[in-house]
């Protein structure tokens, strides 16, 4: 029945979505940052730990859909151990494909995050699937909140 | 069940609902978003634009009188459906939202001083929350919310107990857009009047579905959109007592609205031109009037009535699924089903539908102190219209429990 939505909704997602990597709080994160997208209520706090400009460690906490919570998922995974500058250069390329900007059909490039290209057949989803990037930017920045951690 | 109205042949009225989506028949049921427009509606645009269309309340040609004619019955017709008591009473503005900027901007701002009251209640939709929250900040006046309980109802004593001295207006929901709840308004109008304080009632969701009778009410403003009830976009309308409006300064300025315009001084117009700045919404008025003539010839008790038991089906039927719970349990209650599925969220319950070809609204609502309340981000809203059928109910059904095996 649902077969044409099954390039959105891969079991990697819902098993993203069932079972979120990186869902916790972060006592020692360095950067912290709060996500909403008022259209649909997806809430996302953002834990980032960088280090000399590597990205050590992000988690994630909130509530949002399923698209939303695999593609924080995804993201927490791929993104340690890059620096900010080829997590931002992801991030852009990512954007691109999700919105259909770029229009290649071999998403080998994004590596594990290949299952959301399917977003792009769904416009109204595009900011499910962005929100968690889009707080990593401005986590990134240098005027995002900066977390206490004494 | 016996249905209390032909809806196989009242569909025929509505050339969209042969539309396919996704190779599925079209279920609409997003209907407290906007509704679809019959045939009468969509002819009548046409037949403006063709044959009638000019500007209106300006030249001496033909096709200005003829124009200025359709929208003058037009105003008439919507006086006639609310029996207001006179076409001075009929304000034509966009929609429900600038009624309620108006009454804020026109009788708030020259009335209310730092310290007054304005009182609504905790289900309502933004547009009855911001506008008075900017009046607020321009006057000082302070902006107080009527509590609700969990089922979503208006918790009568503590409505009561807020009205004072110092509260100058109510504004209420006629019917929440997210929870379907029928307010008591009448008894809300009649234990604020005892206090000497006027009350508007927002019924963008309730005149849809059910009879609207203003001087019965007594309300002293009531606020409506032309597109949730059938007819265009772009108008909307706002009665309001006619020693109210009067009284009340204009909104916006420019043509129409005035007498004489000197560089010293001007005039203003009589009601209802002094609220009605520029060229108005003349086709979607005339349209809006056309809008009412239909569904006057169906019967708005008629409607009602078929709409409840639309709901009370749905309502079985969905209370069936063990992992669904119903958000908005008023014992009085118009035809929106709110709902959400254990460990599924809305926005991906909008999008499944959508793939079965079923319109749903997935989200907040443009209530989020609603959503607050209930301690969900958002819920999925089915709401129906005197077109949808059991049948459309059964698909709906269907489809929720197919997202649910999918889901896992």
């Amino acid at each position: 029945m649902f077969d044409e939505i099954r390039d959105l909704y891969q079991e990697v997602v819902f098993d993203h979505n069932r079972n979120p990597r990186n869902f916790r709080v972060m006592d020692d994160a360095t950067r912290k940052i709060d996500g909403f997208n008022p259209l649909c209520g997806d809430r996302i706090t953002l834990y980032v730990k960088v280090n000399d400009n590597v990205i050590e460690d992000v988690s994630f906490q909130g509530s949002g859909c399923a698209i939303s919570t695999a593609s924080a998922s995804l993201m927490t995974e791929i993104v340690r151990g890059h620096t900010e500058e080829e997590t931002h250069g992801l991030f852009e390329l990512f954007h691109k494909i999700v919105t259909g900007e770029d229009t290649r059909t071999n998403f080998d490039e994004l590596g594990k995050l290949a299952v959301l290209a399917g977003v792009r057949a769904y416009p109204a989803r595009v900011k499910c699937a962005t929100l968690a990037w889009h707080s990593l930017e401005a986590a990134l920045k240098e005027d995002a909140e900066t977390v206490s951690t004494e | 069940m016996t249905l209390s109205l032909n809806v196989i042949k009242i569909r025929q009225d509505f050339p969209i609902l042969n539309e396919t989506i996704h190779g599925r028949p079209l279920v609409y049921l997003d209907n407290a978003a906007s509704t679809q427009k019959p045939k009468a509606v969509l002819d009548t645009l046409r037949h403006v634009y063709e044959h009638d269309y000019a500007n209106v309340h300006r030249g001496v040609h033909t096709l200005s009188q003829r124009a200025t004619d359709l929208f003058e019955g037009a105003r008439k017709k919507v006086k006639d459906f609310i029996n207001a008591r006179k076409i001075e009473e009929i304000i034509f503005v966009r929609g429900t939202t600038e009624a309620v900027n108006l009454v804020a901007q026109s009788y708030g701002r020259s009335k209310l001083q730092a310290g007054d009251e304005i009182l609504i209640t905790a289900m309502e939709h933004h547009s009855n929350i911001v506008p008075w929250q900017i009046l607020c900040q321009q006057t000082g006046a302070v902006l107080k919310v009527a509590p609700i309980n969990l089922s979503g109802e208006i918790i009568m004593e503590e409505f009561e107990a807020l009205l004072n001295e110092r509260t100058k207006l109510v504004s209420v929901v006629h019917m929440s857009n997210a929870l379907g709840t029928i307010n008591p308004v009448k008894r809300i109008i009649e234990v604020a009047h005892a206090k000497g304080i006027p009350v508007m009632l927002d019924g963008a969701q309730a005149i849809p579905h059910m009879a609207v009778d203003v001087q019965d009410l007594d309300c002293d403003f009531y606020a409506f959109s032309g597109h949730k009830l059938c007819g265009p976009s772009g108008i909307g309308v706002l009665y309001g007592k006619e020693t109210l409006l009067k009284a009340m300064p204009p909104w916006q300025g420019g043509g129409d609205m005035i007498r004489m315009v000197t560089f010293d001084k001007t005039e203003y117009n009589t009601l209802p031109y002094k609220f009605e700045a520029g060229t108005p919404a003349i086709a979607e008025a005339i349209g809006l009037g056309a809008a009412v003539d239909y569904l006057q010839a169906i019967g708005m008790d008629k409607i009602a009535a078929y709409e409840q038991q639309l709901l009370e089906y749905a309502t079985t039927k969905a209370l069936e699924i063990p992992s669904l719970k119903v958000i908005g349990t008023a014992k009085v209650k118009g035809a929106i089903l709110g709902f959400t599925l254990h460990h599924i969220h809305p926005h991906d319950i909008g999008t499944m539908l959508d793939q079965l070809g079923i319109a749903v609204r997935a989200g907040h609502h443009c209530a989020m102190p609603v959503m607050d309340f209930f301690g969900v981000p958002a819920t999925a809203r089915a709401s129906f219209s005197f077109y949808n059928t059991t049948e459309e109910v059964d698909t709906l059904i269907d489809g929720i429990k197919q997202i649910i095996e999918v889901f896992g």
